[in-house]
């Protein structure tokens, strides 16, 4: 199975390169990615030399135009495609229905990925995407078991990437509008999910306090671990109870399960975190690597090595082993 | 690791002008090696960014849009638009880029209030410059560059935890 690296900078692609990556997945500095955040991603000059860079060692570069169209605003979106087509990217990986469309009739050679964006979680969504735009392979979203990946995998005729290890969204990806909500900004329209415009922390006492917005998302007592200040990992008053209505603040790990992944049909397995710095990419993609072919307790011992980089330093099997509450 | 106040108290009583022109000397040869270490910031290069050590009695203030460096006591008001606080170790580790901003925060280790925009600008801009503050320092001491580098390196070495200074 290919390891899929993220990068947000081109010293971070360079660490996944030399880390161990198969393929560096990466956006333009723009909102047409889903991690448009200030001082994040590349212009085409930093993408011709980080494509050259990976070329060298054999390493894919994927490149990520996944949020939606604003309608009027379309032309943004085909020069990225035309730009990344032209730069010779490995694979687009989009999730709008017109900007694939575009794609497949104006490059009918460029290879296309469905995004995680276009919450393709069924076989006959994701059987659309293969005969209408030609994708080769789909990024399934975190909300599905790991026998409902093998079910699917059987009646498809394109390769699966799933998510193993970061930032967990437990949402229907690409439909989720919490960020909205709070903000008018969302990772669908505007590639940000709480948008750091938005974000606030202040010290009351001991506590961090977390605000998005006009909501306090969290107040972490002295000596919790912190996590992002998103709405689905926020701590709510919920009739007597107060606590995690959606998710805990936890990252994503699923490592453990690979060879259930690879027995299931998963060809390609992907590391989230384009948002992070270069040394959480070295790190992650070194160890992720060295873990693809170590066994039983030596595998667990280099993942354990992980946890306190992780969101509220706690990892977690998500949705591939969901145990409802 | 936590500087001992037996080494920073003595700063108390340094004057603020003899610190600040030795780190203006160190932020001018970074300046000078790293032209586009702002680049990233685009239009926050116009905002102030305040940097207090945790376990130092000073603060540092940085104008991108000059480019300057000021330094001042924790009492005074820094007057930024944005501040980080942490151990001085965990600053100079995220100057290089050694270490994860968001791992640091999910661990408490650092604080961040203001604009929170601009500040991840700046954190990823800094991340993207390959800052290596032992070489830095090396080219400023003419004929000693090989030995204050390689001095600075070690002290880097045993200041950071062995996963931080690992990957490069």
């Amino acid at each position: 199975m290919e390891l899929i690296c993220p990068a947000g900078t081109p010293a971070a692609f360079r660490e996944a390169v030399d880390a161990g990556a198969d393929a560096v997945y990466c956006g333009f500095n723009d909102e047409t990615n889903a991690r448009n955040f200030p001082g994040l991603n590349f212009s085409r000059e930093e993408l011709r030399n980080s494509i050259a860079y990976a070329r060298q060692k054999g390493v894919q570069t994927l490149v990520a135009l996944n949020t939606f169209m604003r309608a009027g605003s379309e032309a943004l979106w085909y020069q990225r495609a035309a730009d990344a087509v032209a730069l010779g990217v490995d694979a687009l990986i989009v999730a709008d229905f017109g900007l694939m469309a575009h794609v497949a009739e104006t490059y009918p050679e460029q290879r296309l990925h469905a995004s995680v964006q276009a919450s393709a979680s069924n076989v006959e969504a994701i059987r659309f995407l293969v005969t209408a735009f030609g994708v080769k392979r789909v990024v399934l979203p975190r909300t599905l078991t790991i026998p409902d990946i093998a079910r699917i995998a059987r009646k498809i005729d394109c390769e699966i990437e799933v998510f193993v290890f970061g930032g967990l969204c437990v949402m229907a990806e690409g439909r989720c509008s919490l960020s909205s909500y709070a903000t008018g900004k969302s990772p669908n329209m505007n590639g940000v999910c709480s948008p750091a415009t938005h974000v606030r922390y202040r010290q009351d006492g001991g506590e961090l306090v977390s605000e998005l917005g006009d909501y306090t998302i969290n107040r972490f007592p002295p000596g919790e671990a912190a996590g992002y200040p998103t709405l689905c990992k926020g701590r709510f008053e919920v009739g007597d109870s107060h606590g995690y209505a959606f998710e805990d603040p936890v990252s994503l790990d699923i490592m453990d399960h690979i060879d259930a992944l690879r027995e299931a049909g998963v060809s390609a397995l992907k590391v989230e975190g384009r948002q992070r710095g270069k040394a959480y990419v070295a790190e992650v993609v070194s160890t992720l690597r060295r873990s693809l072919t170590a066994q039983g307790a030596e595998r667990q011992a280099l993942l354990s090595k992980l946890r306190h980089l992780s969101e509220g330093q706690k990892t977690t099997s998500g949705a591939y082993e969901k145990r409802w509450r | 690791m936590k500087i001992p106040p037996m080494v920073s108290a003595p700063l108390h009583f340094v004057p603020i002008p003899l610190i600040e022109r030795v780190t203006r000397i160190v932020f001018s040869k970074v300046l000078s090696e790293h032209p586009d270490l702002f680049a990233r910031l685009g239009t926050y290069r116009e905002k102030r960014f305040a940097f207090r050590p945790t376990d130092l009695p000073v603060a540092f203030v940085v104008d991108p849009s000059r480019p300057s460096l000021s330094v001042l006591r924790k009492s005074d008001d820094a007057k930024a638009d944005c501040t980080v606080e942490a151990k001085i170790v965990h600053l100079l580790s995220l100057l290089e880029g050694r270490c994860d901003a968001d791992a640091l925060f999910f661990a408490r280790e650092i604080t961040v209030t203001g604009d929170m925009e601009a500040m991840l600008a700046l954190r990823n801009a800094l991340d993207d410059s390959l800052i290596d503050l032992p070489t830095e320092l090396g080219k400023l001491a003419g004929p000693f560059a090989s030995l204050v580098s390689k001095a600075a390196a070690g002290v880097r070495g045993r200041v950071l935890p062995q996963e931080q200074h690992r990957w490069n």
